[in-house]
């Protein structure tokens, strides 16, 4: 009896360790599989700190000024996609206001709501609370809170109105950061009460020494001149090369050797032979031939946006064609582009570019 | 009965007739535990939605194509109450923003957000939203897409389906993997049309899967179409066995060679009616631009040609931005007229004074 009593309270001991057990393997398998949860390269690679920040001196200068204890004036950043606008300033905060940086800041972006309501409200109500000068580990820090508004170009010129009044009155407790693209979208009332910096397009063999790290940190192997074509395919936009580059890994599975072609395809560039061959269509002079051609881009699925582009590049460099020929082309470009963009159909704005090169070459 | 379009559709990556490296591709790519966003796109019938289909049975099977469609509630800021169709399974939400036109930021925040807090069924880490027509999105609900796309990275996957990247966003095109669908060639039409009909048990000469090839203009669900139709005409297939085409195109074509007769405000009236009938059974503008342009500059020199163009160029963009496309349509028709016109007169002109 005793030693049923025993088994048995020995083995529902045991029982109770083992399923203690389990479940403890499955909680540490858990959260070892949230750990070894694969991160976008473009989020595991963002700069921790301000000084791994590539290229934007000027402004990395300015808030290394502010980390050891100067005024934080409201920022306005501005420059084309992918130069590390909102990786500067999150890196920013993460070092002003450490680990829980998220509290002390409100991230406002196109895809919240924010039209005037909500800049009255919200951001009204989140600039006019108070912040202490210490954190909660007590490590002193600024007095204030951060308002981030990223792509302001996208805000509404009466939310944008709205802001004014707002920034100054709170300028105790709040500070604003305003990120867009273009600078010419926000209003002169705002841009006059930051200090703006400019954020320019990442040079190339900067991009080349990201894409190197990144690539022997993930094992990525590739073929010499892969990461120079994925460099010309971004334009100086360093998130867009990483994820060409991710992308490229991804979907040719771990052991590929990445070859120029993959890159081309998943950047989305036109072969160069593509435009070679519209413009030879167009230098025969022949309608149906460019027709023909032109066709056959749309049946490949290649963007019209994208030859345009492509095709500015390749008459710029071009040596056979007269510089009032080029002017001609480049005016046609830029208005066919416009229509594109505007609604235009592919087929009939590359017929329009296409005959207009015909007349003025031939 | 289903159309043999949706009968003989590819299920699974492994079926796919055509773009067997994608497919492979692919693949790996629903295999490796980071599943990006992806941005298919390519011309229509080229096969973007049996891709789609594709690739979210091989990541949930079967369910994935027990497909509800519900009408969804979504209230705009201003209190405003929209509707849009959606198709959803267990594992994914399909969805056309564009239909409810300007609001289609509503949609698209609203709907990601929805879908992103409730988390998906058994042990699959996300779930995937489908966005048709992304090309067709006002620059608004780009601009809301882009940061919802990497904030609810966790639990949702979008993928976006458009006809071509131009009016996508370059911010919303560098989130994305893109995934270009060229239309099927020649050769490998006729390869398709031959399976579906040795599926449906028909003899098919080759020279008439040549000739609906050729006339499907490389796209892939028009021949099938096209093959249905000739079938029901009639079967057993004769030599020469007549094509059936769509009737617009026709038409298109009968109003094109009236306009070319005669240059006259009687004949312009006549073509409006023509036009009018044409946009009541919803043939979209540009394709009408496309197929007048086509016709008309078949009796045209160069010059007059690259002058046609031009002006098709214009007056298509502008029926875009105008909300009545019948009077850009008539522009077209009426600068045509006048172009060719003066063209013919001098051509006159010019035999006058050679005699």
């Amino acid at each position: 009896m005793d030693a049923f009593l025993k088994t048995g309270k020995l083995g529902k001991s045991a029982g109770r360790s083992s399923e203690s057990a389990v479940s403890g393997v499955a909680g540490s398998q858990k959260e070892s599989k949230k750990k070894s949860w694969p991160v976008p390269w473009v989020e595991k690679y963002r700069p921790r700190n301000i000084d791994d920040v590539v290229q934007q001196e000027e402004v990395v200068a300015v808030l290394g000024k502010i980390l050891t204890g100067a005024d934080l004036p409201n920022l306005l950043f501005y420059g084309p996609p992918g130069t590390g606008k909102t990786s500067t300033i999150l890196a920013a905060a993460r070092q002003l206001f450490g680990d829980n940086y998220k509290e002390r800041i409100l991230e406002l972006n196109a895809s919240d709501e924010r039209g005037i309501s909500v800049i009255r409200e919200k951001v009204k109500k989140f600039s006019q609370q108070t912040a202490s000068a210490t954190l909660p580990d007590g490590r002193p820090c600024p007095p204030f809170k951060l308002i981030i508004l990223d792509e302001a170009d996208a805000m509404t010129v009466a939310a944008q109105s709205a802001l004014r009044r707002t920034m100054e009155k709170e300028t105790k407790s709040t500070r604003f950061c305003l990120l867009c693209n273009y600078l010419s979208r926000i209003i002169p009332p705002i841009t006059s009460r930051c200090s703006k910096f400019r954020f320019k397009p990442l040079k190339d063999d900067l991009i080349l020494q990201r894409l190197e790290k990144i690539c022997s940190e993930e094992g990525v192997r590739f073929e010499s001149g892969v990461l120079k074509s994925l460099i010309k395919a971004c334009e100086g936009d360093l998130r867009r090369a990483i994820t060409s580059l991710q992308s490229c890994h991804r979907l040719k599975g771990k052991d590929h050797v990445l070859t120029i072609v993959d890159v081309e395809e998943l950047s989305g560039l036109v072969p160069l032979e593509r435009i070679e061959e519209l413009f030879t269509a167009c230098q025969t002079g022949n309608y149906d031939k460019v027709d023909e051609v032109v066709e056959k881009m749309s049946r490949n699925g290649l963007p019209a946006a994208k030859v345009l582009d492509q095709f500015f590049h390749f008459v710029l460099e071009s040596g056979e064609l007269t510089d009032a020929q080029k002017a001609k082309i480049f005016q046609k470009i830029s208005e066919c582009n416009f229509r594109l963009m505007d609604g235009g159909s592919e087929y009939l704005q590359l017929m329009d570019l296409g005959t207009t090169i015909m007349l003025s070459v031939a | 009965m289903s159309m043999w379009v949706d009968k003989y559709r590819p299920r699974s990556l492994d079926e796919l007739d055509y773009h067997k490296d994608m497919a492979q591709n692919l693949k790996h790519l629903v295999k490796s535990p980071d599943f990006p966003h992806l941005l298919v796109y390519g011309p229509s019938g080229a096969g973007k939605k049996t891709r789609i289909a594709a690739i979210l049975r091989e990541l949930y099977g079967p369910g994935a194509d027990r497909v509800r469609i519900q009408r969804q509630a979504f209230d705009t800021p201003s209190k405003k109450k929209i509707e849009i169709t959606t198709y959803s399974s267990n594992y994914h939400i399909e969805v056309n923003p564009s239909e409810v036109g300007f609001q289609d930021r509503v949609v698209v925040q609203e709907l990601i957000k929805h879908v992103a807090e409730t988390h998906p069924l058994d042990q699959h880490p996300f779930k995937v939203i489908v966005l048709q027509e992304v090309d067709r999105l006002s620059k608004d609900a780009q601009d809301a897409l882009r940061r919802t796309m990497e904030k609810y990275i966790s639990s949702c996957r979008l993928i976006l389906c458009a006809l071509s990247t131009s009016r996508v966003t370059p911010a919303i095109q560098s989130r994305c993997l893109p995934l270009r669908v060229a239309a099927p060639s020649k050769n490998q039409i006729v390869k398709v049309l031959q399976i579906v009909s040795k599926k449906e048990g028909i003899i098919m000469p080759l020279e008439l899967a040549d000739r609906i090839s050729d006339s499907a203009d490389g796209n892939l669900r028009r021949a099938i179409l096209m093959l249905e139709s000739c079938r029901a005409e009639k079967y057993p297939f004769v030599d020469k066995q007549p094509i059936v085409e769509p009737d617009w195109e026709k038409y298109l074509r009968e109003t094109a060679f009236i306009i070319v007769q005669e240059q006259s405000p009687q004949r312009l009236l006549l073509v409006r009616e023509r036009l009018y009938e044409l946009l009541c059974h919803c043939i979209p503008a540009d394709l009408i631009f496309r197929g007048l342009l086509k016709e008309l500059v078949k009796n045209c020199d160069n010059q007059l040609k690259a002058e046609v163009c031009a002006e098709a160029a214009r007056c298509q963009w502008r029926s875009t931005r105008g909300s009545k496309t019948i009077i850009h349509i008539e522009e077209f028709v009426a600068k045509f007229m006048a172009i060719y016109k003066r063209f013919i007169e001098q051509a006159m002109m010019a035999d006058d004074f050679d005699d």
